[in-house]
């Protein structure tokens, strides 16, 4: 069915208001984004790893996750977790014990401290193991929870508290990792990149694909944070938009190794346009220091370039 | 009733066959790797419905366990040392969303420098993780704890480790009676949690952020857990000891009843010692010796009436607390003598750090000095290393 915002809205929710996120974060509507996407008469187990978004949306006697059940046990284990709640359905349900129990969907939510960093040997390991779950990290590229510490996610140059721009150094001296490819290598079912902006289409269709389909699936979401990138809360949709238009944030999937790029800026603009709205990039624009934005930009290229070879590569070959 | 030749890694394999968990996620380690072998084969041949979840941690077996227990499954798994070392941050989170998880802890020396032989550093290192600890002496021990393991962590609403001495007991070959698969089947029953993640009929969220308002209250409730699963261990023991006819009490009390002197001591050496104790008595010198089940809970109440009429006391430690003072045996149970206002020389003997063999020679030295220490009615030195070079 094609996708209708109007449609999507009406359905049940099951993350409810009342949570203690910032006001201008990624982290809600990504979760809204994903769990929207399950169809009304599913069950859905969610799995959390500690950061933000478990301590604001669960906190004793409260609870935001709603028409579904949630569990957190630790920081850098969501993809353990998840796949013990998986292995438990299966096996619970090939034994005849769960009678009347509705088809029930494992997704699980991390940051990327908790995914990229401390959590991806459990990510790994959930991946490899082949569980029927969805792993879905909202990236906001520091450790934000804690204040603002860089992470294997946070972009090059970026200004974090453990890798603050200096006299000497330059903010964060090593580029992102790269984990949706990593993810890729690991013959996932389904890995994809997405982002907050426009009518939710494209996080809608992700999330619907990796949820149905079956076996592990990654989704990385492009998940802004206004206190650690310093933008103004209300630029979240747009701050999204010019990731992807910049080409920082590429919008693409891969299924069966076959990688699908699903936006192609009609005019690509230039790094700066994204960069210039954040406080943590700031440093980046004093005089000088322009080898860092050339930089920047040439990784970006790079990045995107590899994109459209693997594309054209893994389309021609089938 | 079976009568079989098992290792006690064997013996604990057999047991998880016959309670048929829902289940396990393990990763190898010796000398606990044979439990998730033994099992795995008989998963290949369709003896049990298990779906086993080969992680690739000990951290993730453990969160894989939590998981699925908080799932309405039944878990179990087996680790030992660097295992339940790496496990160490998951096994409060356990406990203290009170699922009933059964760990089976084949005791080794925990590292540096690396060894793979038995001490207790490993469990003792654990102690406060809000596990309920059973401590085997023998393959039978392992075997009868290990089913029971599985009630008392229902009843209770913790986690159970169960105990037993790497090689010496795990690996070594002993004469065991196995119950018939239907009556284990029958004893540990259906699995039947009241809140769990798979419910059809409700939603639940666990692991919620507890700040200053609620979180004292639900350690206290997890405090008195423990506290009284000391009724429920003995009300599950004494329904065993229908089945089986073998009756496990909190503390085994041997030879103790005339006896003015005594050793307490865990695991396999209480084998040792009880030698000792039948060569020493035969020779006229009263001795007894006290043997733990449970670690967790402290068994105060039994220790105390055990002891309180004794002139001199050893307590082994096959750890050490690197305190600059005594072993975690020593300390507690002193601490539950002067609690009950006894003041009884007693003195600590860490012993076989590493799988240093224990002989029965050794016991004999230390019951000899006990001996002096009751006729002198003091002792000159609290702490000592059994056998160790100077």
């Amino acid at each position: 069915m094609a996708y209708n915002l109007k449609e999507v809205v009406k359905r049940k929710t099951r993350f409810s208001a009342g949570h203690r996120m910032c006001a201008g974060c990624g982290a809600p509507p990504t979760v809204r984004g994903i769990l929207s996407a399950l169809k009304e008469e599913d069950n859905a187990i969610i799995t959390s790893a500690t950061g933000c978004l478990e301590v604001s949306s669960c906190i004793y006697p409260y609870t935001s996750w709603k028409n579904c059940s949630f569990i957190h046990s630790a920081f850098e284990n969501a993809g353990a977790t998840c796949s013990g709640v998986e292995t438990a359905y299966r096996s619970l349900k090939k034994q005849g014990k769960l009678n009347g129990t509705k088809d029930v969907k494992f997704i699980a939510f991390g940051g990327d401290g908790g995914t990229y960093d401390i959590g991806l040997q459990s990510l790994s390991g959930a991946m490899e193991r082949g569980h029927d779950m969805v792993y879905v990290c909202y990236d906001n590229g520091a450790y934000m929870n804690t204040g603002t510490q860089r992470s294997s996610a946070t972009p090059h140059f970026a200004d974090t508290t453990t890798a603050p721009a200096g006299k000497v150094l330059p903010g964060k001296i090593q580029p992102r990792k790269d984990l949706t490819e990593i993810m890729v290598k690991h013959n996932t079912a389904y890995v994809a990149q997405t982002a907050l902006f426009g009518n939710f289409k494209d996080i809608h269709e992700k999330a619907e694909k990796a949820i149905y389909t079956e076996g592990p699936c990654f989704v990385s979401v492009l998940s802004p944070c206004p206190r650690g990138w310093g933008y103004p809360t209300d630029m979240l949709i747009e701050i999204s938009k010019l990731a992807v238009d910049t080409c920082f944030w590429p919008l693409y999937e891969v299924k069966d190794g076959i990688y699908t790029i699903n936006y192609k800026p009609a005019k690509k603009l230039p790094v700066e346009e994204f960069l210039k709205p954040q406080k943590r990039f700031k440093h980046m624009f004093k005089e000088g220091n322009e080898w860092m934005i050339k930089q920047f930009q040439e990784e970006v290229d790079k990045k995107w370039e590899y994109l459209l070879t693997m594309e054209k590569l893994t389309h021609n070959e089938n | 009733m079976i009568r079989e030749r098992l290792s006690g890694n064997e013996a604990v394999a057999v047991a998880m066959r016959q309670i048929n968990p829902d289940v396990v996620p393990a990763y190898p380690i010796t000398p606990s790797t044979e439990v998730p072998q033994y099992f795995s084969s008989f998963m290949a041949n369709g003896s049990v419905d298990t779906e086993f979840i080969p992680v690739e941690s000990e951290h993730s077996a453990m969160s894989a366990c939590i998981g699925a227990s908080a799932a309405g499954a039944r878990v179990m798994s087996a680790t030992s040392s660097q295992g339940l070392s790496l496990m160490y941050e998951m096994l409060y989170i356990a406990s203290g969303m009170r699922l009933p998880i059964v760990l089976t802890c084949v005791n080794r020396a925990v590292s540096a420098p690396i060894n793979i032989h038995n001490d207790h550093s490993d469990s003792m290192g654990v102690r406060d993780c809000g596990f309920i600890q059973l401590y085997c002496e023998s393959n039978q021990e392992a075997y009868d704890n290990l089913i029971m393991a599985v009630k008392i962590a229902e009843k209770a609403m913790l986690p159970v480790m169960v105990c037993f001495d790497g090689f010496i007991t795990s690996h070594s070959v002993e004469n065991i009676e196995l119950l018939e698969d239907d009556i284990v089947k029958q004893f540990v029953g259906k699995y039947e949690p009241e809140h769990y993640l798979l419910n059809p009929n409700e939603f639940i969220s666990m692991g919620p952020l507890d700040l200053q308002n609620y979180f004292f209250e639900h350690r206290k409730q997890l405090a008195d857990a423990m506290k009284d699963s000391k009724r429920i261990i003995e009300e599950v023991s004494e329904e065993y000891a229908k089945i089986s006819k073998r009756k496990y009490n909190l503390i085994e009390n041997y030879r103790m009843d005339d006896s003015k002197i005594a050793m307490v001591v865990l695991n396999s050496t209480a084998g040792t010692a009880k030698e000792v104790v039948d060569k020493l008595r035969d020779e006229g010198i009263k001795v007894g010796l006290v043997k733990p089940r449970t670690f967790r809970p402290v068994p105060v109440k039994e220790l105390v009436e055990s002891l309180k009429d004794m002139k001199a006391i050893a307590i082994m430690d096959k750890a050490d607390s690197i305190n600059g003072f005594c072993g975690p045996l020593y300390s507690e149970i002193t601490s539950a003598l002067y609690s009950e206002g006894l003041n009884i020389p007693t003195v600590n003997y860490i012993y076989g750090l590493g799988g240093r063999d224990v002989k029965t020679s050794d016991i004999e030295d230390v019951f000899r000095s006990l001996l002096k220490i009751a006729k002198d009615g003091k002792k000159s030195q609290t702490t000592y290393y059994l056998g160790v070079r100077e």
